[in-house]
């Protein structure tokens, strides 16, 4: 039996879970799932090195292990601190960590344009969820916002530097997908940017990846501008044989037209994985490929129906069947009054009228 | 008179060439390091000695040393830290300025207790000439075989390399000196790992201060226990300040941390006092980051105990009421200066050298700095300050390296001791903008000695 890996056992907000050696916080805390999840914007765990940096996940660690239950001074950063044996760690429950994390989300929107009314990332936003989430109600930044000269940077991906949050996702797909890197961080501070600096477009088969690992709308898709926005489109999975992908994609249609393609994306937001290979996808799928006859339909993406995309299509909403007991104190619930006893609406069948219902068919006496 | 081990030398004319350097004693701990004695004992002495880092953490460099990773086949770097950016820190530039042949031999000595056959020496970019002048040095000592293959026959190679940083502060920070010595851009790396066992190329590595590496030569000569007799409890050995602002002899100095800052600024022997008859009003004791402290703390303790010029004297107090004694870089500041304004001048070079990697540095330094800004010029509000508070209590401990703490810690040791030189600059903004606040009533109730 000493083949068997030994597990970790690592406590977050009170919930004990198992997991191997090796993992991150962040990720044990995936496992669990829910509320515990700390909130990533710049950790992306399909690209090597990323994290650390926009500290919205930090967490308290109230005990290092077992063997040394010394809690831990700072705040750490749950993406990139792996778990250890009996670790205790703070999130939700840790007033530390959201007075933390309400900083952070405040120091995020500092300088981030208010446009989500023209922003083509709006509606799949993490920092618009990261605002409705942990944000405040407001800000108290009273100086003009910080901006950026127009770059262009190709036919195919927009560059909105004023948006960026400095994740640095973009310039990991850049050096893990493709042969050279031509762009990247430039200058430092707040007045760093990303942008190319000899070459001046980004072109590469996979550099549409960096629109779906944009958080923001810094980098969207040009073909795609203006043109929708994502909660009217109808995301579909579809494949096609690719020889430089995988070809597995999300169709955002309206109607027969599609308007967008995308890799598909996980309940993290984060581009899917098949048989352990990151599903990225090349140029040719993304861009050029934007008629429905070009692809294999597969079906109906599943949306989180807390998403505004899934807005209009309850999909998936089960209505509560049984009450608990214990919540009424042992009582079953009683309603004082049940509506359907008085109103006429529910005991007139409409399609066995032969036109269309009208106040007469609802006055009980002349039925 | 204090003990002068490092700058015992300095004023010997051409001590900067090898000959003269040799003729008064110089590259003897070489010697007796690679001829008498092993890298573990190079080690156990510099232990010994309670030598403790004089970048401004003053971790005990033997146990730094000895946390070094050694596996097999691995190479190991030491990397001397001269990127010494902090304003009002200006002692390793007079090191290395007139006797570099003390950083090289120091490095040798070092080089040889960690294993380091390749060792660099990562310079700002502002000090150009001092890197001719450390290249000088270098090529005087390989002439001279104290570099190069199989030095003294002991069988141990070496070869120093200097490499000028492009002006960056963020690159004094020891991971971020590491990735720019890499080619890469300066960012701090998350930790862990460690540089002790992933650093420069992914290979262990010990970075070190300029004045931490020249004191390895007096440790070796004279022993570790000898040095350790100097100075006070864990604050062992001498320390070079460099002293600057309103101070009549300002330069830099070496101290043996047995001495109260009130004899350092008032003694003849030391920075002589303040000019023109003006009082003391602050003084930041350990380079920009550190807490500024009112005269009437700088002195004397919250305890009312005399504050003397080492470690634990300067942290009495913790951040309430004490400071840290950092890198040295001591700012002196009298009755004419305006705590604000100086505040703000730091909060805008912080803004300015913040890499910008993680956001609570990135945003919130940016955001202090205009506050301040405002302050200043009498635009503020009361509740400005109590935004500073907030906005600084945010940034610290929450980023990935310590400029973030560096960048907040004097905007909080200012409000916390200068709270109502903020609120009268909120309530007379015209009074604010034709002059200072002067000395108020936290200034020192303590006597002013004379001369």
């Amino acid at each position: 039996m000493s083949d068997e890996k030994k597990l970790f056992k690592v406590t977050i907000d009170n919930i004990t879970i198992d997991v191997e050696p090796g993992t991150t916080i962040l990720h044990a805390a995936r496992q669990i799932g829910g509320d515990v999840t700390p909130p990533a914007m710049c950790y992306y765990s399909k690209l090597k090195g990323s994290g650390g940096k926009c500290r919205t996940c930090l967490v308290e660690v109230a005990a290092g292990s077992t063997a040394d239950p010394r809690p831990m001074p700072k705040l750490v950063a749950s993406c990139r601190t792996n778990v250890m044996d009996g670790m205790i760690v703070k999130n939700i429950t840790s007033e530390r960590v959201q007075d933390a994390r309400a900083g952070v989300v405040e120091f995020l929107l500092l300088n981030h344009p208010l446009d989500c009314p023209i922003c083509d990332q709006a509606g799949e936003c993490h920092l618009q969820d990261l605002g409705y989430e942990h944000g405040k109600e407001g800000t108290r930044y009273e100086f003009k916002r910080r901006t950026f000269e127009k770059e262009d940077i190709g036919p195919y991906i927009q560059l909105h530097m004023t948006r960026c949050i400095l994740c640095y996702r973009c310039t990991y797909v850049a050096d893990q997908l493709t042969e050279n890197r031509v762009h990247g961080v430039l200058d430092r501070g707040d007045h760093a940017e990303i942008s190319t600096y000899i070459s001046k477009a980004i072109d590469n088969e996979f550099s549409g990846n960096m629109i779906d690992v944009c958080p923001v709308g810094a980098l969207t898709d040009k073909t795609f501008r203006f043109k929708n926005r994502v909660w009217f489109t109808k995301p579909v999975e579809a494949h096609r044989d690719c020889d430089k992908c995988c070809g597995k994609v999300t169709l955002w249609q309206r109607g027969d037209e599609v308007l967008r393609v995308t890799a598909r994306k996980d309940q993290w937001g984060e581009v899917e994985s098949y048989e352990g290979k990151t599903g990225w996808i090349c140029n040719t799928c993304r861009f050029d490929k934007k008629s429905v006859k070009d692809w294999v339909i597969e079906g109906p993406s599943k949306v989180n129906r807390h998403s505004v995309i899934s807005q209009g299509h309850y999909v998936g909403v089960s209505q509560p069947k049984e009450t608990m007991p214990e919540v009424m104190g042992g009582r079953a619930p009683k309603l004082l009054m049940d509506i359907h006893d008085v109103s006429g609406v529910n005991t007139v069948n409409i399609s066995a009228l032969p036109g269309p219902a009208t106040s007469k068919n609802y006055t009980k006496n002349e039925q | 008179m204090g003990r002068k081990l490092l700058l015992e030398k300095a004023h010997v004319e051409n001590i900067r060439l090898y000959d003269v350097y040799r003729q008064q004693g110089g590259y003897r701990s070489v010697e007796k390091a690679l001829k008498s004695m092993s890298p573990d004992q190079v080690t156990e002495e510099v232990k010994k000695s309670g030598l403790r880092g004089r970048g401004g953490a003053g971790f005990p460099t033997g146990m730094k040393w000895s946390f070094l990773a050694k596996p097999e086949g691995v190479p190991r770097y030491l990397v001397v830290n001269a990127d010494e950016s902090e304003p009002g820190t200006f002692k390793d530039r007079y090191l290395m300025e007139f006797i570099p042949h003390l950083l090289i031999e120091g490095m040798i000595t070092a080089s040889f207790a960690l294993g380091s056959n390749t060792s660099f020496i990562y310079i700002r970019g502002e000090y150009a000439w001092i890197v001719d002048i450390l290249e000088q040095a270098i090529a005087e000592a390989k002439h001279n075989g104290w570099l190069g293959k199989n030095i003294l026959g002991s069988g141990f190679d070496c070869e120093i390399y200097v490499q000028r940083g492009a002006g960056a502060y963020i690159c004094g920070e020891e991971t971020a000196l590491i990735e720019s010595l890499e080619g890469k851009r300066g960012n701090p790396r998350i930790k862990p790992p460690f540089p002790a066992v992933k650093g420069l190329w992914d290979c262990p590595t010990v970075v070190n201060n300029v004045e931490t590496i020249a004191a390895v030569v007096p440790i070796i000569n004279e022993g570790g226990e000898e040095y350790a007799k100097i100075g006070v409890g864990k604050s062992t050995g001498t320390k070079l300040i460099s002293a600057c602002g309103n101070l009549n002899k300002p330069g830099v100095y070496e101290i043996d941390m047995t001495i109260s800052v009130e004899e350092f600024i008032y003694s003849d022997e030391y920075c002589g006092g303040i000019p023109n008859g003006k009082k003391l009003k602050a003084c930041i004791p350990g380079g920009s980051s550190v807490p500024i402290l009112p005269a009437n703390l700088l002195l004397k303790t919250a305890k009312g105990e005399t504050r003397y010029m080492n470690y634990e004297s300067l942290a009495d107090g913790g951040f309430a009421t004490g400071s840290m004694m950092g890198s040295g870089g001591f700012i002196v500041m009298d009755d004419t200066q305006c705590v604000v304004k100086h505040t703000y001048t730091l909060a805008r070079f912080y803004r300015h050298e913040s890499c910008g990697q993680c956001s609570p540095c990135r945003e919130g330094t940016g955001w202090m700095e205009k506050i301040l800004l405002n302050l200043e010029n009498g635009k503020g509000k009361m509740s400005d300050i109590d935004l500073l508070w907030d906005i600084q209590r945010k940034i610290e401990g929450n980023t990935i390296c310590p400029l973030g703490d560096a960048a907040a810690w004097p905007v909080a040791a200012a409000i916390r001791h200068f709270r109502d030189e903020f609120e009268w600059h909120v309530t007379n903004p015209e009074d604010a903008l034709r002059r200072n606040y002067g000395i108020g009533h936290y200034a020192d109730p303590i006597h002013v000695p004379v001369g």
